[in-house]
């Protein structure tokens, strides 16, 4: 488990952080409210449970530094500081929508606040992120990269080439594995022969820590640490952090088969958001509730009132002129 | 004019770009100090270090993939890849992301990406050093596809490679590098998508070959045997295939009426059956004959140099199939 350092978070600290958490928790359940009411067009997987990671993150990093996502990227680009409106509007389809209607769910791009793209492609987040570290230290910078990928990455080779190139040349980048203990519906447990991910990390030379990614504060206080010792030039660390999905894999799958009901009510009995709004005042936790539904909801009128693409669109943007 | 092998002319611009934009850095196995296999970074090492002369892992789908968050965030890679047998384990990186980056991103994210090093059938190189595979590159929204075939223009196009903002596969025939010609010193740069018209046809041409790559050499050989029989042929050399500069072609079939396109690489769903496909398509009327193609043979590249040689053109088949088509 990684050490706690620093000054204990100011109530102000955790507050905001709550509330980031609570953006993607109501953006979310709208969005599978939307699917079931047919206005996303292609696949929405969300990141019900998961929350605590991209917030305990994102809360270290500058807008100038690149975070390089997964299929699971709502969080991710919402953390980042995508609006809610804007990723409502891609799964909708809208022109107003993070990447203009091209990509939905899986192909979020905002590199104005340094989301560098969530991808439907498992793996090569890993790479990219070392990439920018590649690039931030090249050009002198002390900028970051930072690649968030679930338990099923860290099996594929992208995650043993990016570490290992990461290390020797001490790249500044963070590497967050979620475990959330399956790929789509095969548990990691039958599918690593050494399930204990952080642990990885010796194998390249580099500081790995395992931290409870239901908890914020954990995850906040891990990434401050890595992000510090990259922007220093210490170079890179691996961070697991064990969390789990709540929802199906993906909305409108089945959700039955592969864990036992047990299971999910023993996760949800550890809600990233319950177990910080513990911590704080009733009252503020009921300001900030209020607060993002406003927000949740004028996201979503603007999305479904935005206007489509114009077809006209549909080839631009495939070379760079 | 100087005379410079086809791999100086290219490092001669590779070496001006990276003394102009700090940006630029090259990765590969052995293209630091060792200069590269193949020579293309000699002394570059030297002069700007590891930082931007990165001898790799040989993990060809890690560093691409690396270079593909690089070029998302402000540096400009070249990908020294040695063989391009060797980055076929990065097709999903180079297909996904590469690729696909810019239009992903709506135009907001640039991929400038040189992806550099050697192709094509020789030197007893055998089937994991022989691949050519540019047609699959061309089939590909996103790539520009380069195949200089002399050392003028290897640095005039290597010139618009590093100066673009596009992922560009840059391919360099194995049997041209050490080849010499003449290299203007001045810094000029070919434009993508314009082919050379290599050797004009007299009046009373009769035939146009499209030649690529190594290709170009024994076409050009197989063409001083006919022009001993009165036979003239203008031969063209598109440079590049992604883009296509179809308009040059047509220009030279509409004068001839016959066309044949000579291709090393495979022939099923291969540029060159792109070029048969938009000369039939646009220029009907202006063909005298079936438009030909001739094509390495379909299978594996073989070692033994008799095996070797008989699964590729040279100038004797490319002489007979110059004669065929004008019998048609």
């Amino acid at each position: 488990m990684t050490q706690t350092t620093g000054k204990p978070l100011t109530k102000e600290r955790l507050l905001a952080l709550y509330r980031t958490m609570l953006v993607i928790r109501r953006t979310e359940e709208q969005l599978a409210r939307a699917h079931q009411a047919g206005l996303i067009h292609g696949a929405c997987h969300t990141y019900v449970g998961e929350e605590a990671v991209a917030t305990g993150v994102c809360a270290n990093l500058r807008a100038d530094d690149a975070v390089f996502s997964t299929h699971r990227g709502h969080g991710h680009a919402l953390a980042k500081g995508v609006n809610p409106a804007a990723l409502m509007a891609e799964l909708f389809g809208r022109a107003t929508g993070v990447s203009r209607g091209r990509g939905g769910s899986m192909h979020l791009f905002a590199p104005e606040v340094g989301l560098m793209g969530t991808s439907g492609i498992v793996g090569p987040c890993i790479l990219q992120a070392a990439g920018a570290g590649y690039s931030f230290k090249l050009l002198n910078t002390d900028r970051v990269g930072v690649a968030f990928f679930g338990d099923g990455a860290a099996n594929n080779g992208a995650f043993h080439e990016g570490l290992n190139m990461a290390s020797i040349w001490k790249l500044p980048a963070l590497f967050v594995c979620e475990n959330n203990l399956y790929a789509t519906e095969v548990p990691f447990s039958q599918s690593a022969g050494n399930p204990n991910v952080a642990e990885r990390s010796a194998a390249y030379g580099m500081p790995g820590v395992l931290v409870d990614g239901n908890n914020v504060v954990k995850v906040y206080e891990a990434a401050r640490e890595a992000v510090q010792r990259a922007r220093s030039g210490g170079g890179p660390t691996l961070i697991e952090c064990r969390t789990y999905r709540t929802r199906a894999h993906s909305e409108g799958m089945r959700d039955a088969g592969y864990r036992s009901a047990d299971e999910v009510e023993a996760w949800k009995a550890r809600d990233p958001l319950k177990l910080l709004a513990a911590q704080l005042p009733a009252d503020d936790i009921a300001a900030v509730e209020s607060e993002v539904k406003a927000q949740v909801d004028a996201a979503y009128d603007f999305a479904r009132n935005s206007p489509y693409p114009d077809p006209a669109t549909a080839t631009t943007h495939v070379f760079s002129e | 004019m100087r005379e410079l092998t086809y791999t100086a002319a290219a490092r001669e611009a590779l070496a001006a770009a990276m003394a102009k934009d700090p940006s630029i850095f090259v990765v590969g196995e052995g293209i630091g100090a060792r200069g590269g296999n193949f020579n293309t970074t000699a002394g570059l090492y030297d002069l700007y270090g590891p930082m931007r002369l990165r001898d790799t892992p040989i993990a060809e789908r890690g560093f691409i993939g690396l270079c593909a968050g690089a070029a998302m965030t402000g540096a400009r890679p070249v990908v020294d890849f040695m063989f391009l047998d060797f980055i076929l384990d990065a097709m999903g990186e180079l297909i996904n992301q590469v690729a696909k980056m810019q239009y992903m991103s709506d135009g907001r994210l640039k991929m400038p990406i040189v992806l550099r090093g050697s192709v094509g059938v020789g030197g007893s190189a055998a089937t994991h050093h022989s691949g050519n595979y540019y047609s699959i590159f061309a089939h590909i929204p996103g790539f520009r596809v380069v195949l200089p075939s002399t050392p003028y223009d290897a640095k005039g196009l290597f010139n618009t490679a590093l100066r673009g903002d596009d992922p560009v596969m840059f391919l360099e025939h194995k049997l041209l590098l050490n080849t010499k010609g003449p290299v203007p010193e001045d810094d000029y740069a070919i434009p993508f998508g314009q082919a050379s018209v290599v050797r004009e046809g007299g009046r009373d041409c009769r035939v146009t070959v499209v030649a690529l790559a190594a290709m170009l050499r024994k076409t050009l050989d197989a063409c001083d045997q006919l022009a001993k029989d009165g036979i003239s042929v203008e031969v063209i050399d598109p440079r590049t295939v992604a883009p296509l500069d179809m308009d040059t072609i047509l220009q030279s079939l509409h004068k001839t009426g016959r066309l044949l396109i000579v291709d090393e690489t495979f022939a099923p769903c291969g540029i060159g059956a792109e070029i048969a496909a938009q000369a039939v398509d646009r220029a009907l009327d202006d063909l005298d004959a079936p438009v030909k193609r001739l094509n390495g043979a379909h299978t594996p590249t073989p070692y033994s140099p008799p095996l070797e040689a008989a699964v590729i053109p040279n100038a004797a088949t490319i002489e007979q199939a110059i004669r065929d088509l004008l019998a048609e």
